[in-house]
């Protein structure tokens, strides 16, 4: 087997030919190129590895049981994957509009200069650290919400099931305006990168028809541009799921299934990360574990279709942090 | 031109057209203004609050939940550790596998080890905190070793990307130069590639160092926080400044709520400023 590598990677005849340096070299560049492949199997390993107690006791049905309670040492996992999928789900839907907007306006509105200024500064929205949007979101956007939005929301949608209930600022719907936030430069960037791919022919035919400049957008640009702009609000899905301090702060934790947006829940990662440090008991500390590799599992499988889909569509390398 | 004439024959349905096309190009004016609104008011609003609460004694005194708030000295020493020992262990293997894309992976091995580190970049932080802690800290107990390795880990996808695109940036003349003088692949790499690919490089290491300051969640599974100094990055609870902010924010207490916003503000500017330090390289390297 090693043997059979190593003349695959012509190692021998390197040695053979006193090439020592490099057949180290590029032992070396393999090694830690497949690195990436190792590190990725042993977290999922060591997920479900250490989640292997709460396996036994709960068996599959940990998946859609409801309940969790410390006390009787009883857990599931479906009201996080029900506040984990709500919560992305609306910011996405949020902020796809938003995201697709700044793109369209840096790629077919903006001139040069204005360009380079906003997407730097999109990219700012980026590198805020989730927990300053967090403490920002529990502090000021929350009481904001209160105060200047639930009176006149409240009685516009108040009546559609989902959105009913008494308005919390600690809310799903809360979290979900800040992971919006957050996810934002994620589809403006991606986005802008899938539309700059568009031939210009595509555009030109388009304008000598005599379309307006909305027309040529949304006919001839936006068909092309499909793929690569859907890849990017399902990466943009899969960082709201997996997104944690921010939620955590937030969402107000509260371990149940919520009927209204406007209601407490919670999500896989706040789960995890607001429990960690007082579970206590293997099979709670395992279930933890558990929803952890829920998560990865999640997050790996919406990762791969967007990460596909934008690979099918974006001409050039693409950047893994989706930045400009 | 083109509108003149349009304007001359205009029907009812040409200029229902024309009103959708500037609407259109209104909502995207709008939307780009939100996003920048948003940043402005996220920002200011953390300096305006962290400023008040900045004081000489602020960076000079331990954390304290409790009670009065106190200062953030550990929380910067932590982080500070954290950061610097994360670098040591993730932009050199970021590096290496990042050479190893750009110089062998032109195959199907190659790419999916490519697909792999994109799909990486988006696995949730908190996963790599609680794989780190059945790695780690079951056996050695809370400490900022294992801090470090979940954001070394973070980091390793985007070096490593950042470093591909880089190293095919280097125009094939050079390294051809370099080979044809006899020098091996390996010293062609470490003397010729690598220091014209450096500023390029340099840029994707802080902005992956940036990504990873900021990150919170692996922390609380490898470093849990703590109200005392400890400069045994091997042994023991630590704080960081990331952290504190969090546990802050759910702090009963008024005076530890407003110690979070001087944390934030701290945590903001390092971040902020790591990332402009990264455009500033790329932007010189760009001139040139």
């Amino acid at each position: 087997m090693l043997s059979a590598l190593a003349s695959r990677l012509n190692l021998l005849k390197q040695l053979r030919q006193g090439n020592f340096g490099d057949a180290v070299f590029k032992i070396l560049a393999y090694f830690f190129g497949l690195f990436l492949l190792f590190i990725t199997l042993f977290i999922m390993y060591q997920l479900l590895f250490q989640g292997v107690p709460a396996i036994r006791e709960f068996g599959i049905g940990f998946l859609w049981s409801t309940e969790f309670d410390p006390v009787q040492q009883q857990f599931g996992a479906l009201q996080f994957i029900q506040g984990t999928l709500v919560t992305a789900f609306i910011s996405m839907l949020l902020a796809a509009p938003i995201g697709i907007g700044i793109a369209a306006f840096l790629v077919e509105i903006a001139p040069e200069r204005v360009n380079r200024i906003v997407g730097f500064l999109v990219e700012m929205l980026a590198a805020i650290p989730s927990v300053v949007y967090g403490l920002w979101g529990i502090f000021v956007l929350a009481p904001f919400l209160r105060t200047y939005v639930e009176p006149w929301l409240i009685p516009v949608v108040g009546w559609i099931p989902g959105f009913e209930g008494p308005f919390r600022g600690y809310s799903v719907f809360t979290a979900s305006l800040v992971l919006t936030i957050m996810i934002l430069p994620t589809v403006a960037a991606i986005s802008r990168n899938v539309l700059q791919a568009v031939p210009r022919d595509q555009r030109e035919a388009m304008l000598a028809l005599g379309s307006t400049r909305w027309e040529m957008f949304s006919k001839a640009v936006m068909p092309y541009a499909k793929g690569g702009v859907i890849g990017a609000l399902a990466l943009a899905l899969g960082r709201a799921a997996g997104e944690t301090m921010a939620v955590t702060i937030i969402i107000g934790n509260a371990r149940r299934v919520f009927t209204s947006v406007f209601d407490q829940g919670a999500t896989i990662a706040s789960v995890i990360a607001g429990n960690f440090t007082d579970a206590s008991g293997g099979v709670y500390i395992s279930s933890l574990f558990l929803l952890g590799f829920v998560l990865f599992i999640l997050t790996l499988s919406i990762n791969v279709v967007a990460r596909l889909l934008i690979r099918a569509t974006s001409t050039g390398p693409t950047n893994p942090t989706g930045g400009f | 031109m083109a509108a003149g004439q349009l304007e001359s024959g205009a029907t009812a349905s040409d200029r229902r057209r024309k009103l959708m096309d500037k609407f259109m190009t209104g909502v995207a004016y709008f939307f780009t203004f939100i996003a920048i609104a948003v940043l402005v008011w996220v920002i200011a609003y953390v300096i305006i609050r962290g400023i008040s609460v900045w004081s000489p004694a602020f960076f000079t005194e331990n954390t304290a939940l409790f009670g009065d708030g106190g200062g953030i000295y550990n929380a910067m020493y932590g982080t500070f550790v954290i950061v610097l020992m994360a670098i040591a262990i993730g932009v050199p293997m970021g590096i290496m596998a990042g050479i190893y894309l750009a110089e062998f992976g032109d195959n199907r091995l190659g790419d999916f080890v490519r697909f792999i580190a994109d799909t990486m970049a988006g696995i949730p932080s908190i996963a790599v905190g609680l794989f780190m802690y059945g790695l780690l800290i079951l056996i050695m107990g809370w400490n900022a070793f294992a801090g470090a390795c979940a954001l070394a880990i973070l980091m390793l996808p985007v070096v490593a990307r950042t470093t591909e695109g880089i190293i095919r940036l280097v125009p094939g003349e050079i390294r051809e130069a370099s080979l044809a003088l006899g020098l091996p692949q390996w010293k062609t790499m470490l003397r010729v590639v690598l220091p014209t690919a450096a500023a390029g490089i340099i840029t994707g290491a802080f902005l992956a160092v940036a990504r990873a300051a900021g990150e919170t969640a692996p922390l609380i599974f490898t470093i849990l926080g703590s109200n005392f100094f400890n400069s045994n990055p091997m042994e023991g609870a630590m704080a960081a400044v990331s952290l504190y902010v969090y546990q802050a924010s759910s702090s009963p207490y008024q005076a530890v709520q407003e110690a979070g916003w001087g944390a934030a503000l701290v945590l903001l500017l390092f971040v902020l400023g790591l990332n402009f330090i990264a455009r500033a390289i790329a932007f010189t390297q760009k001139q040139n």
